[in-house]
């Protein structure tokens, strides 16, 4: 697992994708920390981090896209499935080494508190909570791409895919609202990553927000390490 | 040390092998002989783990793939037809990348340096994989199928693309291997394997059509000797003289021309009987313009088991 988590890291940046990544997330949360909290004069990243829900559902299908269609158009996944390796660590390892990239992205907002803390009192609670938040919901949306990434040889498909995923959680929240049906609606409040993920936001840790992200991930790489012992079968 | 038994792989409906068996020894260099679709990626492909077999086993050293699958693929380097590379990264940091996902246990710095050296790569370390020709990514497939020492080494189609040189150099490379490892090569031509192996095993449409000593094998595939003869003179005369030979089973006249006929001699397995056919024609004095053996060319052979199973397939 060591072996992949690293190599997986050197490969975001022996190509391009882990700057592109990181430029344009820093770029967008900077943006937004400059309208809401300077323009504004407002100490709260609440805001900010609200909208970087949107940036992130874009950029971590770009992140992910080639975590396993790439390795199966290459037939590189033959050196990863003739090694002894188990699937779980292959999953693992590509997890581990996406999400490390993305931790370094949220790092950033460190960064805006302390300069924050230069004109104003941060709510360092409220921007440790959040910021634990942003990890989570990354951790979710990063297990569900690379499953997407499992199943498909195309990285382009994986990505457009992944995003489109992005817009149909995005929405979700304004679509159940509309649908009649109560049970409907139901789930899809329960399903839907943006209420969970808002909670952090107002800086409420609470334990069922914790749970469900973590569920919600753990439920996609599983997934995916089924859809590679699968294809072995078929 | 490889022992497959009854495997059979289908592809939804595509039977891609067979109920294939058979047993590679320790040490021994065995060569995979095979038209294209035959079915050799897919058995090496079973063997070593990446996919599994509709039913069958497949045991190496002693422990079975589904069973201990880790322990099983520790024993095993493989290059498959298209060698698994990741081209952004530079040969020395793909073969470190590799000799850590094999969980390698020797001194890495020293191991690398001489897989390296064994495959001519010393030179190359800090390239970058893509920039690498055919040929020198296939000596990089090689370094990291190498790693770790396996006992055992499957190599799908090496050569496949190469120039005549490295052609060579590769072949080189397998006979060498073959002195501290077990080795299973694949290839669809004949020269290649009959070149560098010990044993061979014809496989065609996912069966195994022959399976047997590399000089031992055009014995096995035919049992029938042929001398084809071209002698001037009468034909009746000459085919009753050739009859009178003794170890002659059968003479068939397969044409005539100019007071010449040819004739198809075939005869016991073992004997020779060149010389009684050049006495018999003296005795007639019937001058013998062509005389060559008509047994078939290895090549011819293979060419012609492999395309009949095609054959009687359409
Ligand atoms: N993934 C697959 N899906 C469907 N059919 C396959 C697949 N892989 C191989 N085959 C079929 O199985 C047969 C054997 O293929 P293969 O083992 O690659 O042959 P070889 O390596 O001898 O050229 C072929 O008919 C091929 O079309
Ligand atoms: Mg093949």
């Amino acid at each position: 697992m060591g072996a992949i988590y690293k190599r997986e890291l050197s490969g975001y940046f022996n190509s391009a994708i882990g700057y592109v990544v990181l430029a344009v997330y820093y770029f967008f949360s900077g943006l937004f920390f400059y309208l809401y909290c300077f323009y504004r004069d407002s100490a709260s990243l609440g805001y900010v981090f609200a909208n970087m829900f949107y940036i992130v559902m874009f950029i971590i299908p770009v992140l992910t896209m080639k975590t396993f269609s790439e390795e199966r158009r290459q037939k590189t996944d033959q050196a990863l499935l003739t090694s002894p390796v188990s699937l779980t660590e292959i999953v693992l390892g590509k997890f581990l080494g996406a999400f490390t990239i993305y931790a370094l992205c949220c790092a950033i907002f460190l960064v805006y508190g302390v300069v924050i803390s230069f004109f104003a009192q941060p709510q360092w609670s409220v921007v440790l909570c959040t910021l634990l938040g942003m990890l989570l919901l990354g951790m979710a949306i990063i297990a569900m791409n690379i499953f997407i990434s499992s199943l498909t040889e195309s990285m382009v498909v994986a990505a457009v895919v992944g995003m489109a995923a992005g817009l149909v959680i995005d929405t979700m929240s304004s679509f159940s609202k509309l649908v009649p049906i109560p049970w409907v609606q139901f789930v899809l409040e329960k399903i839907d990553f943006l209420n969970y993920y808002t909670n952090f936001t107002y800086g409420i840790l609470s334990i069922v927000d914790v749970i469900f992200f973590l569920s919600v991930t753990g439920l996609f790489l599983f997934f995916t390490v089924r859809v590679l012992e699968r294809r072995r079968w078929s | 040390m490889i022992e497959v038994k009854n495997l059979t792989k289908r592809y939804g409906k595509i039977t891609a092998l067979d109920n294939i068996s058979f047993t590679v020894d320790t040490g021994e260099v065995l060569g995979f002989l095979g038209p294209n679709g035959a079915g050799k990626s897919t058995t090496m492909n079973i063997i070593t783990g990446y996919i599994s077999s509709t039913s069958g086993t497949v045991t190496v050293d002693g422990s079975e793939i589904l069973e201990e699958p880790k322990k099983t693929k520790q024993k095993i380097g493989y290059l498959p037809e298209i060698p698994p590379l990741y081209i952004d990264m530079t040969v020395r940091k793909y073969l470190e990348f590799m000799f850590d996902l094999k969980r390698v246990k020797l001194p890495k710095k020293e191991h690398l340096d001489e897989v390296m050296r064994l495959v001519g790569l010393e030179q190359h370390g800090a390239r970058l994989i893509k920039n690498l020709s055919k040929g020198y990514r296939q000596r990089v497939g090689f370094a990291q199928a190498l790693l770790g020492n396996p006992p055992v080494i499957i190599l799908d189609e090496p050569t496949v693309g190469l120039d005549p040189k490295q052609i060579i150099e590769i072949r080189k490379l397998i006979k060498s291997l073959g002195k501290k490892h077990t080795v299973i090569f694949s290839s669809h031509v004949l020269s290649e394997i009959s070149a560098a192996c010990d044993r061979i095993i014809i496989i065609a449409d996912g069966k195994i059509i022959a399976d047997a000593k590399t000089d031992e094998l055009s014995g096995v595939l035919t049992d029938k000797r042929q001398l084809l003869l071209t002698a001037e003179g009468s034909a009746a005369d000459i085919q009753n003289e050739l009859k009178k030979i003794p170890d002659v089973q059968k003479v068939k006249k397969t044409g005539e021309s100019d007071g010449a006929a040819q004739f198809a001699i075939e005869y016991k397995p073992g004997a020779d009987i060149r010389r009684d056919v050049f006495s018999a024609m003296t005795r007639l004095q019937c001058p013998i313009l062509e005389m060559r053996s008509g047994s078939e060319s290895l090549e011819e052979l293979y060419l012609r088991l492999t395309g009949s199973v095609k054959g009687g397939e359409a």
